[in-house]
């Protein structure tokens, strides 16, 4: 489904943020990112739908060469990759509704937009989606009134009501409390299982990864370090990754549910 | 009326974005009187086109003359007008800044007793509400003409800008670090000195310099109404329709505000 | 902060040293110099006999404009509106033209770091540099004198205010809201509509009363060259020396200043 192939970023300051990383991820499979801060886990997912461009490389979503599209075409393509951010990157200003609707711009005109006349279809899937996050009655509260947890699940509103294939996840739960991160960690997993959607999940936070994902991927220095099954993640896997530390009490013991506390 | 707030409620019913202004009525109300103010305030207005057609010409003129800019033909003018807008922002600006410091300090709530407050708060507004050229007229009446009118207009006209921004900024200080040298023992100036200065200096050196880029823009048109400057030599140049002249000087006043703005923005990097 | 032996086992401390002390100094010389200097050519263009005589013509003056002449009402509600239609039609028309101009200076948004932005940058300090009152002066040059003019005048000094700091507030939005809005599939226009001017619209409202308010100040003197408003009446009065009428008119303009004042402080309140 997603296919990257020798993927370099070396930004103008000299800092060589990727170096050739080559990935693929499958339809349906959700998979978590994990690094050191500035091992290249944001810049690996902004190159994917070029809100970073790419130095060299090949980037797949389907049969479509991502890294070669023209404005237009990026722009289409761009719809079929939802993006979920780490501090929410809601529209403060707007109401929840808005923010939702704001998913579709890739699929209406400019006029449309600006008047606020979005398509039926598209007005019932907002409502449907926010039911579904548990905000309905949120719908037109402004976005700056909500907390944290309720403005992530907006964002993920937000992605989702563009109908994607993949899902772009940067650090969803770093600015959340620890319960309130397990809950957005389920959310998307729960959608991704519902919608049989890919997903690149960002994150720093080694036992949330493993307690929810399928398959972890380690970034270190722009190169991958180590790519398998959660349950393969060793004190020595995680000194690789990050450097070396006590890593004990990070990994979850088998037999351990991750469900309990929350 | 029920909120809707089930699914069902809302699904297949039109959505709308929450209007900002809640009533209807006001909001047309609104509206319509904004419609009425315009169109009443655009048809009292008197454009005799043909004058203004016929001006287009001498509007190109006037643009066509940056690119041959005449310094020379009324260099002496340009020069002592130039000079006399410059010596008059030095000076109002330093004596209006000496000035607006204790006034500033005295209209802070939080540092100065009550009578001196409302008197400085007083000087103040009285200030801040006269427009310069007004002023400008006032005091040439009374001192006459000449650059010490308006010396003095731009210094009463920096004391109520710079004390009424100096008052606020010591009112919203940082009250912990005031505190601090106040339990040392310190007398007031002491307190002031260690306690209020280091706090407002780097904010006050960037007003200061905003308000000396305002008073030479000032001071390039006091002269249309005797009060010394270049905004004589200017009047003169437009009048006779040396468009050349007038745009040279434009220039000038444009590069001298630009090397100011410049040398504002260098000297509030180094303070802070 | 220089620490220095004092001869025996103690040590010695000072804020300053012995170098920079005397760089200070040097510093402080020169500009009581300069001042002393400035000082010294205004005062030799002073005619010190009026000045000295000042307080006498002061009373003289307030003698002749009190009490103010109240009749003189009926001739400046024309003026007022006039005066009220060029203050609100010139901002209106600034807003319109300051809005793509602060686009394309904002560096986050100029097409064109290289050609664009520095053509912005000119038209923003050179229309800010130059007062409304020469812009009137040319305009009335090119187009006649008159309220047309007037609001052309404050139009165009309005641009250069308004579009620098609409700029400043394009530079400080989020990206990550532009970002995300990208992500969707937005064309341009969509991520600027749903990107970047949501979070600028307060910041433009606050700075269009704002402006508005400076206007209504500037446009109570464009009279005095001939752009129309109360300022004519107060040329007109004043070239008669019919101090009662002026001093009517110094009342209006100071409730108008003030009940504009009054006006944006409500609607910024409102905003925030």
């Amino acid at each position: 489904m997603l296919k990257i192939e020798k993927l370099v970023k070396t930004y103008k300051t000299g800092d060589k943020a990727l170096k050739a990383v080559d990935m693929e991820v499958p339809r349906g499979q959700v998979v978590s990112l994990i690094g050191p801060s500035g091992a290249g886990k944001s810049t690996l997912i902004r190159c994917i739908n070029r809100l970073v461009e790419p130095t060299s490389g090949k980037v797949w979503l389907g049969d479509v060469e991502i890294s070669g599209l023209n404005a237009g075409a990026l722009r289409r393509e761009r719809r079929r990759m939802g993006m979920i951010f780490q501090e929410y990157a809601l529209i403060e200003r707007l109401t929840v509704m808005e923010n939702v609707l704001s998913g579709r711009l890739g699929y209406v005109g400019f006029w449309r937009s600006f008047l606020r006349r979005y398509p039926q279809s598209d007005v019932n899937e907002a409502f449907r989606l926010l039911d579904r996050v548990g905000l309905l009655e949120m719908a037109d509260k402004r976005a700056d009134e909500l907390s944290g947890g309720q403005r992530q699940r907006v964002g993920i509103c937000r992605a989702l009501i563009q109908n994607p294939a993949l899902l772009l996840v940067d650090e969803p739960t770093a600015s959340l409390d620890p319960k309130t991160s397990r809950q957005i960690m389920r959310l998307i997993t729960e959608l991704c299982a519902e919608r049989k959607l890919a997903a690149i999940v960002n994150i720093h936070d080694v036992a949330l990864a493993q307690m929810f994902v399928q398959r972890v991927i380690g970034l270190r220095f722009g190169a991958i370090e180590f790519d398998g099954l959660p349950t393969a993640l060793t004190p020595e896997v995680l000194t690789a990754i990050y450097g070396e530390e006590d890593w004990q009490a990070t990994i979850r013991k088998d037999g351990e549910s991750g469900e309990l506390s929350v | 009326m029920r909120k809707p707030d089930t699914l069902s409620d809302r699904i297949d019913r039109p959505w709308r974005k929450p209007p900002l202004i809640k009533s209807l009525w006001l909001r047309w109300a609104l509206a319509i009187g904004a419609a009425a103010y315009l169109a009443a305030a655009v048809f009292s207005i008197e454009v005799n086109w043909l004058r203004v057609y016929e001006g287009l010409d001498r509007g190109a003129e006037f643009i066509t003359s940056f690119a041959r800019l005449d310094f020379v033909s009324r260099a002496g003018d340009i020069w002592s007008g130039m000079l006399e807008s410059i010596i008059m922002t030095v000076t109002a600006s330093v004596v209006g800044i000496a000035i607006s410091i204790p006034i500033g300090l005295g209209a802070a709530s939080n540092i100065a007793p009550l009578p001196i407050y409302l008197i400085c708060r007083g000087v103040i507004a009285v200030s801040r509400a006269l427009q310069e050229i007004i002023v400008a007229i006032l005091l040439v009446a009374i001192f006459g003409f000449g650059p010490l009118a308006g010396f003095l207009t731009l210094s009463f006209a920096t004391i109520g800008f710079l004390s009424k921004l100096l008052a606020e900024d010591i009112e919203s200080m940082d009250k912990a670090q005031a505190e601090a040298i106040r339990a040392t023992g310190s007398k007031w100036l002491q307190w002031i000195n260690y306690g209020v200065q280091p706090q407002v200096i780097p904010r006050l050196v960037g007003l200061g310099m905003y308000r000396i880029d305002i008073n030479f823009r000032e001071s390039a048109v006091l002269g249309l109404v005797g009060a010394g400057g270049i905004g004589a030599t200017l009047n003169t140049a437009f009048d006779r329709y040396e468009f050349d002249t007038a745009a040279a000087i434009l220039v000038v006043i444009i590069g001298i505000v630009m090397a100011l703005e410049y040398l504002s923005g260098v000297i509030r990097a180094r303070v802070q | 902060m220089p620490v220095f032996p004092l001869g025996d086992d103690r040590l010695g401390w000072t804020r300053r040293t012995p170098v920079a002390r005397l760089v200070r100094w040097a510093g402080w010389l020169i500009g009581v110099a300069a001042f002393v200097w400035c000082w010294n050519r205004i005062s030799e263009v002073t005619t010190w006999f009026f000045v000295w005589d000042a307080p006498r013509i002061a009373q003289d003056i307030l003698a002749r404009a009190t009490p103010p002449r109240w009749s003189y009402m009926d001739h400046l509600w024309v003026p007022i509106w006039d005066t009220l239609n060029i203050a609100t039609l010139g901002t209106l028309i600034a807003l319109c033209l300051a809005v793509p101009v602060a686009f394309l200076a904002a560096r986050n948004t100029t097409p064109s770091r290289v050609f664009v932005r520095p053509v912005a940058l000119l038209i923003i300090v050179s229309t800010r540099s130059i007062n409304s009152l020469i812009w009137a002066l040319l305009l009335i040059a090119i187009i006649g004198p008159g309220v047309f003019a007037g609001i052309i005048a404050i139009a165009i000094r309005s641009i250069g205010f308004c579009a620098k700091l609409l700029y400043e507030a394009i530079e400080e939005i989020d990206p990550a809201q532009v970002e995300a809005i990208t992500a969707t599939g937005a064309s341009p226009l969509q991520v600027m509509s749903y990107g970047i001017v949501p979070q600028i619209l307060p910041a433009f409202a606050g700075i269009a009363v704002f402006r508005w308010d400076i206007n209504i100040r500037e446009s109570t003197v464009l009279g005095l060259v001939g752009a129309g408003g109360i300022g004519l009446q107060l040329s007109s009065s004043l070239n008669t020396l019919a101090w009662p009428q002026v001093s009517l008119i110094l009342i209006v303009i100071l409730l108008a200043v003030i009940i504009s004042e009054w006006v944006s402080a409500k609607i910024r309140g409102a905003i925030v």
